[in-house]
């Protein structure tokens, strides 16, 4: 097959498909989330745990195509241990990347194995399976500040 | 005449599109399902329309306003003729979804006001039947319906294929139900209705039947009056037809039974401060502005594959669904849903690669080229049924060649190892 699927399907990202780093829903939790993306009805349910303003507790659960999967494993292993400030720099930067349009190539330092989907913003198509974790945990960031655990909307479509 | 590989490559010389390269790979288009592509002729008698006779229809006394009108109702006609319908029985609507919503919503508006029809009547304890294999598009509005009447909605379930029984069904048509909504193929399993059957014991117990004929109408010969229903929806740009204009098809006692769903300009007779009367059907359903040269381009996809032939249609289908189910049931961890080989379904087959979600099954068949529909083919039920979120689907037309459909095979064949997947 050919070197353009290579592009997006790093081995990286087919490894974290597989490892689903992070897997499993904790049961101590501040924030929790429900997304899923309803045209490929990718989906994650998602729950942090913040203390002093650090992450100290991530677990996520979901069923989706290999970039939306990976794209959760990954953000295991970034996440936890991180000041909350901290992870919206990294969420941001990742937005970015995937906004590139095969520009990008990531911040290392911030994205860690994330930059592995720098090729993902090639295929507009599957943006949005890359970051539909990574919305589910901003979503849990806002509604700590907003002082809720809402379980978000399950889609309607 | 057949549809053999000669004629086929004759046929794609008027798609234009379909002689591009995507990704590097001569195009391989599967996906008419969804939304299938306009043949030469098609365009161009939309465009003749439109730089000849273009003007609004039905009002106005000027010779483009009249010649227009000429093409419109002769449209209508044509679709008419094509369906098995009479040309009074036929209103234009948006799309299918928005036909199976006209009566729908009329249906609710009939009952909300009171003193509806016997027909036409619903209330707490009557039901809605529908099947669980439906398009969201035959299902969101019936359970909106149940909602607004105080009907139950209820429902054939499928099995482990996604296909359900006439037994099933006629088993829950009961004294009870008033509305008997089914699709004539499903989009997901190719599986096709026994629709007389169903209009027999529908009608028995005095229910009315609405056929989803989106999938059937663009792909085999369909008459609406041998099989009997009493309203059906399809959508022109299913049909080598444009976008934006579905076909309603109200039987005539219906049609002058339910209310219009959308009112305004151009369905009336008189108006008055305090009241307005209507139009008669099919007039009275279409409110507004019409989609006039969305029309006249329908009327030409109706007649090129009345050119061909519905049943060379049907046979040519016929024989590349069966080759995609031999071709994929072959493989290794692929498993097609739908009616067991040798059982009539249409042409299209969908599938599950085991450990590999469809999206990266769509995505690797992209890469060569190949244009396939993955996720839930707005079924979620059905999908939820077979316990998977989404499935890839693979669909042809008159175009689709032996070779395509091969190339489509081969390109799965090669889709688990990629992944790492083991056999
Ligand atoms: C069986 C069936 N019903 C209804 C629809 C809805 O058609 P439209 O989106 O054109 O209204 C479709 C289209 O996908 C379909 O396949």
């Amino acid at each position: 097959m050919s070197g353009a699927l290579d592009g997006l399907y790093q081995q990286l990202i087919l490894e974290h498909a597989k490892r689903r780093d992070g897997e499993g829903l904790i049961d101590d939790f501040d924030a929790e989330r429900f997304d899923r993306n309803p045209t490929c009805g990718d989906e994650i349910r998602m729950r942090i745990k913040v203390e002093d303003g650090i992450i100290t507790g991530f677990g996520w659960e979901g069923d989706g195509c290999s970039i939306s999967q990976a794209s959760a494993s990954v953000l295991a292993g970034i996440a936890p241990g991180l000041m909350r400030d901290d992870l919206e720099t990294r969420i941001d930067a990742f937005r970015t990347l995937m906004r590139s349009r095969g520009t990008g190539e990531g911040d290392e330092e911030l994205l860690e194995d994330a930059v592995a989907f720098a090729g993902v913003s090639k295929f507009p198509m599957r943006v949005k399976c890359a970051m539909l974790s990574w919305t589910a945990l901003e979503g849990c960031l806002q509604q700590i500040d907003a002082g809720q655990t809402d379980a978000g909307q399950p889609d309607a479509q | 005449m057949p549809l053999d590989e000669t004629r086929v490559h004759e046929l794609r010389r008027d798609f234009a599109i379909l002689s591009q390269e995507v990704n590097g790979h001569p195009l391989v288009y599967l996906d008419s399902g969804a939304t299938a592509q306009r043949p030469a002729p098609v365009l161009d008698a939309e465009r003749a329309f439109l730089e000849q006779h273009n003007a609004a229809v039905h009002r106005g006394a000027h010779t483009l306003a009249g010649l227009a009108t000429d093409d419109y109702e002769q449209a209508r006609e044509t679709v008419a003729r094509f369906v098995g319908a009479d040309a009074d029985e036929i209103s234009w609507t948006l799309n299918a979804t928005d036909a199976i919503n006209s009566v729908s919503i009329a249906l609710a508006k009939a009952n909300a006001a009171g003193g509806a029809e016997e027909r036409i009547r619903l209330a707490a304890g009557d039901e809605i039947l529908i099947t669980e294999a439906e398009h969201h598009a035959n299902l969101v509005p019936w359970q909106e319906l149940a909602a607004a009447t105080g009907a139950t909605l209820r429902w054939v379930e499928v099995d482990d294929d996604g296909c359900w029984s006439l037994d099933d069904m006629r088993a829950l048509i009961t004294e009870r139900t008033r509305i008997v909504a089914f699709a004539h193929v499903s989009n997901v399993t190719g599986q096709v209705a026994p629709v007389a059957e169903i209009v027999e014991a529908a009608h028995a117990g005095g229910a009315l039947v609405v056929l989803d004929a989106c999938q059937s109408v663009p792909h085999r010969a369909v008459d609406f009056h041998a099989l009997g229903v009493d309203a059906a929806a399809f959508s022109g740009h299913k049909m080598l037809g444009p976008n934006g204009i579905g076909v309603l098809y109200l039987a005539r006692d219906l049609g002058r039974a339910l209310p219009p769903a959308r009112t305004g300009g151009s369905m009336i007779t008189t108006v008055t401060m305090e009241h307005t009367e209507y139009m008669e059907a099919p007039t009275r359903f279409e409110a507004g502005t019409q989609p006039v040269p969305q029309a006249v381009g329908l009327a030409a996809a109706v007649d090129y594959l009345e050119a061909i032939g519905m049943d060379a249609v049907e046979q040519h289908e016929r024989e590349l669904a069966e080759r995609m189910v031999a071709g994929l049931s072959a493989l290794e961890g692929i498993r097609v849903v739908g009616p067991a080989a040798g059982v009539d379904r249409s042409g299209l087959a969908s599938f599950i690669v085991d450990g590999v979600h469809a999206h990266d099954v769509g995505q690797v068949l992209d890469v060569q080229g190949i244009a396939v529909r993955v996720g839930h083919h707005c079924a979620q039920p059905l999908h939820r049924r077979l316990g998977v979120a989404a499935t890839t689907r693979a669909s042809a037309y008159v175009h689709t060649t032996e070779a395509e459909v091969d190339q489509m095979i081969e390109a799965v064949a090669g889709v688990r190892a990629y992944f790492g997947v083991q056999s």
